[in-house]
């Protein structure tokens, strides 16, 4: 089974077209770079496949959910997090954990299982009372992201999870992002790092609604003759004319 | 200069001068004390210990007169959401005194992109529309001196590239820019940086220089595909390995032998992964380059810090 599944999911906001027609999988276990300059549409997809915006036609299923009508399920089977929201600042550690495993419905002894798991994978045992506030950004991001793995999903999405991240963690965090799939999860996640979109098993870049290249990023490379995907997403995120301006809802 | 909140310090012995004329980056991650500079710099905030002073004049006792003539572009978006692009602009002019028209041949190259949603209001603009905007409003009072604190943080790679080279423009009229960024590439547009990490400046030098002192024999690995994760752990078990980082398409192998020549570690580094059933990679020797240098100084720096602390 795909763990994502789209085909021409389309969303239209009166007559502006946010997403348009877009038709691609992702693989079980596949670590998905999902690309695209500001304002080209991946943060309205990325809404209809969580579950949180309903797509105006076209089909997507997810974790094998349909996007129309089990939203609920598919909300269950993924885990989400952004730079924007992760955590609850002033809770601590432990209380963001048991909010997120109460939430999933995990029982109490599995949240506190899953707590000293984590805390010992992340090398923060002495961390756990911290309000989340006190972390550096870094330490937050990879707490963030084991939250909502937490639940175990077979999907985690991730938006822009290391911006601003200095370049050790940003590295400590893809780390995490490998281990993740090497126990089987799909991980569907997106970057302006470009250096980060090479670590992807397969990437799509987004330009204006639609994808315009799809693949590996070493055939996307040879296919457009580019010699870095820095290099290729320059050439094909921002089409010769058009100002992001254009594309500005 | 010093500055503590609390506990926590967030800035501490930080030294340095910025030319007249030059584009100067301030490099580090979010939490290094680089809003803070900022905020220090432009009068906003107070320092404990230590001076500074910019275009000649005190931070402290000549706090009015610098904020005339110096332009500032904060990390947040901080124009009026409900009033339209035009309006932004003309208040601001206002506020110092001038007329947009005054300013207008210096925010140009900029505003010109963004005059056909002249009548838009700011909160209905995107992300690379906003900051065209709040540059254009930093800069038409026809500053001495621009701050840009964190201009290009969220924005996409396209945007980012256009943005630098308005930079560009800009320095080329001789005007000199203090800017921050978390991006490491973008420290090769300008014409020095200081690395700033917890509060500390690692290093001031131009960005190409900034790898020069790289003292350990460094390595580029291609790592393409299914294999990376593996190689990068195969590599990390290598008995004179220091550390080993992924950096796109390839990684890079450090080793800890200083001083040993790196075409003997690449032959070296061959052998070992063709032991372990990773044939035909091939190690080369590289210069570092700023992101390189970089976690190498951050690191250092943890360790000195563990070192005083043990």
């Amino acid at each position: 089974m795909k763990a994502i599944a789209a085909q021409t999911l389309t969303k239209r906001f009166g007559a502006f077209t946010a997403v348009d027609a877009i038709t691609f999988d992702v693989a079980a276990g596949e670590v998905f770079g999902f690309l695209g300059a500001n304002g080209a549409g991946k943060t309205t997809a990325i809404k209809m496949l969580v579950g949180l915006l309903a797509p105006t036609s076209g089909e997507a299923r997810v974790a094998g959910f349909d996007v129309h009508s089990q939203r609920d399920d598919i909300r269950r089977s993924i885990g989400y997090m952004s730079q924007r929201f992760a955590l609850y600042a002033d809770l601590t550690v432990r209380e963001n954990i048991q909010l997120y495993g109460a939430i999933y419905g995990l029982s109490d002894e599995a949240i506190a299982a899953g707590t000293t798991a984590m805390l010992e994978r992340l090398n923060l045992p002495g961390h756990a009372d911290d309000f989340v506030a006190s972390l550096p950004l870094g330490w937050k991001q990879k707490v963030a992201f084991s939250v909502a793995m937490l639940h175990e999903p077979k999907i985690v999405f991730l938006d822009e999870p290391t911006g601003g991240v200095d370049p050790i963690t940003r590295r400590q965090f893809w780390e995490l992002i490998y281990e993740a799939a090497a126990r089987g999860t799909t991980v569907f996640v997106t970057t302006h790092y470009m250096d980060e979109a090479e670590y992807c098993d397969r990437i799509s870049i987004m330009v204006n609604g639609r994808i315009t290249a799809l693949g590996t990023p070493g055939d996307l490379k040879r296919e457009f003759d580019a010699a870095t995907v820095d290099e290729l997403f320059v050439r094909l995120a921002r089409p010769a004319g058009a100002t992001e301006a254009g594309s500005a809802a | 200069m010093g500055k503590r909140f609390g506990d926590v310090v967030a800035l501490q012995d930080v030294s340095f001068d910025v030319r007249g004329g030059e584009l100067f980056g301030l490099v580090g991650p979010d939490g290094a004390g680089k809003t803070t500079l900022f905020r220090i710099l432009t009068t906003l905030l107070v320092p404990d210990g230590g001076a500074a002073t910019v275009l000649g004049l005190d931070v402290v006792r000549d706090f009015w007169a610098i904020r005339r003539r110096i332009g500032y572009m904060p990390g947040t978006f901080s124009l009026y959401p409900d009033l339209t692009v035009a309006e932004n602009l003309e208040f601001f002019a206002s506020v110092f005194g001038t007329t947009v028209e005054r300013g207008y041949d210096l925010i140009a190259p900029i505003y010109r992109q963004i005059e056909p949603f002249r009548d838009r209001r700011a909160d209905a603009l995107s992300g690379g529309m906003k900051q065209k905007l709040a540059l254009s409003c930093a800069l038409v009072h026809r500053p001495d001196l621009l701050f840009l604190d964190e201009p290009t943080t969220g924005v996409d790679a396209v945007s980012r590239r256009e943005f630098w080279d308005q930079l560009g423009i800009l320095r080329a009229s001789g005007l000199p820019i203090l800017v921050s960024t978390p991006y490491m590439d973008e420290a090769l547009r300008c014409d020095r940086v200081a690395l700033i990490q917890q509060g500390r400046i690692l290093e001031i030098d131009p960005p190409r220089e900034i790898g020069k002192r790289y003292s350990r024999p460094l390595l580029a690995v291609p790592a393409e595909g299914a294999t990376r994760y593996h190689l990068l752990q195969t590599l990390r078990g290598f008995s004179h390995a220091y550390s080993v980082y992924p950096f796109g398409e390839e990684l890079h192998y450090t080793d800890r032998r200083a001083g040993t020549a790196p075409d003997a570690i690449a032959t070296e580094l061959a052998g070992y992964l063709r032991a372990h059933g990773l044939r035909d990679v091939e190690a080369r020797p590289i210069a570092a380059g700023i992101e390189d240098a970089f976690m190498a100084l951050m690191s250092q720096g943890a360790n000195e810090l563990a070192d005083a602390a043990a």
